[in-house]
C-alpha cells in the first residue's frame, strides 16, 4: 500500500464513524490548544526579554536602597536603610566612574492630579536630568525642565500621555495649571506615549517633576534625610562594561556608606539579568500550568484514541481477516491502524491549533502576558498531535496486526 | 524447473491443536496431496472432518504441526507471518461462502484491493480490476456497492478479486453455499471456464452435487484424506513414493485429466 492508499483507507474508515472520531479527538483538541497558548506565551516573554536586552536594558543598572533580598527575605527594614541612597552617591558615581554614561536619582509617590473638574490619581516621579535619557522618555509637546527648574524646585510638571488624556482630552495642556494634591503646577511639556510595560502596567500614567520639587513640595514629611533619593538609575556607554561598572559602583557605595568588610550592603544594585529573572517568574508559572494542562489533556485524549481504536479493531475484525487473506501482512495492518489513530489525532491537532491561536490572541488581549505566535509554535503543536496518535495508536495497531486471520475470518 | 512443479504438494501433513493438553485434537493425520496446475479438485467432508484445517493449511493461513507443504514450490514451514502474507497474495485467491466483500467499497475497489498490497500503481490497479471484472461478466457493475449486487454477482466480484493477482491456486470454500442452485451452477460453470484457462481450482464443500462438477474429488474423514475417482488411495505406496521424491516430475500419481 502506498502512503496515499493508507491515507485514503484511513479517511474512509473515519468518515464512516465521523461523530465518534470527532468526539475522540476532543482531548487532543484541548491539549494542543493548551500547547499553543503555552508556547506562544513563552515565546512572547522571550521576545520581550530579547528586546529588553538588545535595547538600553543591557547598559543599565538600577540601585535601590536596603539590603539585597538575602535569605532573610522580607525582613522589615529600618527607615535609615530605606533612605540610604543620596544625591551625593549619584554625583560620586558620575564623577569617579568614567564608563558611566547617564546617572539620575529619583523620588516617587502617588498623588491626585486635578484640572478644572477633571481629576485622576497617578504617580509622580521627581527626577534628575539624565532620567529621561536613561528611561527612553521623549517629549511630544512643550519643553524639558531647564537647569534653573532643577535648582529652584520650580512648580513645573511634564505629564504622561494617559494623564494628559484624562485631564485635557485631545488638548496637549501645555501652559495650563494643574494641581498635584494641593500644589498648583504649570504643565510645560507632555511625554510621548510608551504604552504597556513589561508587567502590563500603564507606563504613561505618570507625571514628572524636578527632583528637588518632588522632595520639597510633594514628598511630605517621611523622616526623609536631606538629599535622599529612592532610586538611582545609570547607564554605561558600552554594554560590555556593565559587570565591571556594577563592581565599581558597589565598591564606591560601600566606601561612601562606610560599610565594614563582611557587613551587608545597605543598597542593592540590579542589572538586566536580575530584572529578566523577575519578569520570567510570572510567565514561567503560567507556562508550567499550561504545560500540565496540555500533558493531561494529551494523555486523556490519547487514551481516548486508544480506546476507540481498540473498538474499531474489534468491529472490523472480519475486514482485517479478509485483508490478511488477500495478502496484507502484519506490518500492512499495523500501518493502517496507526495511520487512522494518527489521523484522528492530527485532525484534533489542526482544530486545536485553530482554537489555540484564538486562545493565545485572547490571552494577549485580556491579560498582561506577552504573546508571540509563529510557524514554529504551529509546527510544534502538529508534531505533538502526531506523536500522541503514534504513541497511543501503537498498541491497538499491534493488536490488530497480531490477529490470526483464521480466527478473524470466522468472526461474524 | 525441469518439469511442472505441482502447485500443491503435501507430504504427511498433520495438524494437532493444543498438543500435549487434555484438549488435544488431531485435526489432520498425515495428508498427502498433489494438485497440478489446471486441476479442478473438490475436497469433500462433513464438518469436523478436518477439511477446514486442510483448507487453512493449503491457503497458507496456518502452518502444519508436522509434515511438509510446498505451495507452488515454496516450503511454507520456514516462513514467518509477513512472508506467509506475501505468499497468500501471490499464490492464493480466496473465495468465501459469505463473499467477504468490504461493504462500503465499490465492486471495482474491492477487486483492486489485493493489488494495493502488491504495490501496484493506482492506475494499473484500476485497469487490471476492470479487466478482472470483465472476465467474470461484470464490466458494467464496477461502481456498484456490494449491497447493490445480487448474491451471484457478489460472488463473481469476489472471484474477480481472487483472480486479480493471477495466483496459481484458487481456493473456494463453499462458494455456492449462500447461493440458490441456479446461481450456484453459474458460479461452478465459471470455475470450469477458469480451469480451462489453466487456473487451478480447489473447491471445498460438503455438498456431493457441487463436488461432482470437479474433475477429481477427495473425501476427508476423521483427519484423513481419501481419494475418489481416478486417484489411487492415499495409502498407496506409489503415491507416498512419488510425494516424497519431491524433485521428481509427475510420477505415478494421476495428473488431472479425467
Amino acid at each position: 500500500m502506498t502512503f496515499l492508499d493508507i491515507l485514503r483507507t484511513a479517511i474512509f474508515a473515519l468518515r464512516g464513524n465521523w461523530m465518534r472520531s470527532a468526539l475522540t479527538s476532543l482531548g487532543v483538541i484541548i491539549g494542543i490548544a493548551a500547547v499553543i497558548v503555552m508556547v506562544s506565551v513563552g515565546q512572547g516573554t522571550q521576545a520581550e526579554i530579547d528586546k529588553l536586552v538588545s535595547g538600553l536594558g543591557s547598559q543599565r543598572l538600577d540601585i535601590s536602597p536596603g539590603a539585597g533580598r538575602g535569605p532573610a527575605g522580607g525582613a522589615r527594614q529600618s527607615a535609615s536603610s530605606f533612605f540610604s541612597l543620596s544625591e551625593g552617591d549619584g554625583d560620586a558615581i558620575r564623577n569617579e566612574i568614567p564608563e558611566v554614561q547617564y546617572v539620575a536619582g529619583a523620588l516617587r509617590g502617588n498623588t491626585q492630579v486635578v484640572y478644572a473638574e477633571n481629576n485622576a490619581s497617578t504617580s509622580w516621579q521627581g527626577v534628575q536630568p539624565d532620567y529621561f535619557d536613561i528611561n527612553g522618555w521623549t517629549l511630544s509637546n512643550g519643553a524639558m525642565f531647564d537647569a534653573q527648574d532643577y535648582g529652584s524646585a520650580a512648580k513645573e510638571v511634564i505629564i504622561g500621555d494617559t494623564v494628559r488624556r484624562e485631564l485635557f482630552g485631545d488638548d496637549d495642556g501645555v501652559g495650563q495649571t494643574i494641581r498635584l494634591g494641593r500644589v498648583p503646577f504649570t504643565v510645560i511639556g507632555t511625554l510621548a506615549a510608551k504604552g504597556q510595560g513589561g508587567f502590563g502596567q500603564d507606563q504613561d500614567d505618570v507625571v514628572m517633576v524636578p527632583l528637588e520639587t518632588g522632595r520639597r513640595r510633594l514628598m511630605g514629611f517621611m523622616g526623609l534625610p536631606p538629599s535622599a533619593v529612592m532610586q538611582i538609575a545609570l547607564t554605561v556607554s558600552d554594554a560590555k562594561d556593565l559587570n565591571y561598572v556594577q563592581g565599581e559602583v558597589e565598591a564606591l557605595l560601600r566606601q561612601r556608606h562606610k560599610i565594614k568588610p563582611g557587613d551587608d550592603d545597605d543598597f542593592n544594585v540590579r542589572n538586566i539579568s536580575e530584572i529578566v529573572k523577575t519578569r520570567t517568574a510570572t510567565t514561567d508559572l503560567m507556562s508550567k500550568l499550561l504545560g500540565a494542562v496540555a500533558t493531561i489533556c494529551l494523555i486523556i485524549g490519547g487514551i481516548g484514541i486508544m480506546n476507540i481504536m481498540l473498538v474499531s479493531v474489534t468491529e472490523r475484525i472480519r475486514e482485517i481477516g479478509l485483508r490478511m487473506a488477500v495478502g496484507a501482512g502484519p506490518s500492512d495492518v499495523r500501518r493502517q491502524f496507526l495511520a487512522e489513530a494518527m489521523l484522528i489525532s492530527l485532525i484534533g491537532g489542526v482544530i486545536g491549533i485553530a482554537i489555540g491561536i484564538v486562545g493565545a490572541l485572547l490571552v494577549g488581549k485580556f491579560s498582561d502576558l506577552p504573546v508571540a505566535l509563529n510557524g514554529r509554535v504551529v509546527g510544534l503543536a502538529a508534531a505533538f498531535s502526531i506523536a500522541t496518535g503514534l504513541f497511543f495508536g501503537y498498541y491497538p495497531a499491534r493488536k490488530a496486526s497480531q490477529l490470526d486471520p483464521i480466527e478473524a475470518l470466522r468472526q461474524q | 524447473m525441469n518439469a511442472r512443479v505441482p502447485v500443491i504438494a503435501t507430504h504427511a501433513l498433520s495438524k494437532v491443536y493444543s498438543p500435549g493438553s487434555e484438549a488435544e485434537v488431531v485435526a489432520l493425520k498425515g495428508v498427502d496431496l498433489r494438485i497440478e496446475r489446471g486441476d479442478f479438485v473438490a475436497i469433500m467432508g462433513p464438518s469436523g472432518s478436518g477439511k477446514s484445517t486442510l483448507m487453512n493449511l493449503i491457503g497458507c493461513l496456518d502452518t502444519a504441526s508436522s509434515g511438509r507443504y510446498e505451495c507452488d514450490g515454496v516450503d511454507v514451514a520456514t516462513l514467518d507471518a509477513e512472508e506467509l502474507a506475501t505468499l497468500r497474495r501471490d499464490k492464493i485467491g480466496f473465495i468465501f461462502q459469505g463473499f467477504n466483500l468490504l461493504p462500503r467499497m465499490s465492486a471495482l475497489d474491492n477487486v483492486a484491493m489485493p493489488l494495493g498490497y502488491a504495490r501496484v500503481s493506482p492506475h494499473e490497479r484500476r485497469e487490471r480490476a476492470r479487466e478482472a471484472l470483465a472476465a467474470v461478466g461484470l464490466a458494467e457493475r464496477g461502481t456498484h456497492l456490494p449491497s447493490e449486487l445480487s448474491g451471484g454477482q457478489q460472488q463473481r466480484v469476489a472471484i474477480a478479486r481472487a483472480l486479480i493477482n493471477a495466483p496459481p491456486i484458487l481456493l473456494a470454500d463453499e462458494p455456492t453455499g449462500a447461493l440458490d442452485s441456479r446461481t450456484g451452477e453459474e458460479i461452478l460453470a465459471l470455475f470450469k471456464r477458469l480451469r480451462d484457462d489453466d487456473h487451478t481450482v480447489v473447491l471445498i464443500t460438503h455438498d456431493a452435487d457441487v463436488a461432482a462438477h470437479a474433475d477429481r474429488t477427495y473425501v476427508m474423514r476423521d483427519g484423513e484424506l481419501h481419494a475418489e475417482g481416478d486417484l489411487p488411495h492415499p495409502d498407496d505406496a506409489a503415491l507416498a513414493l512419488a510425494s516424497s521424491a519431491t524433485s521428481a516430475g509427475p510420477g505415478t500419481a494421476g495428473t488431472g485429466a479425467p
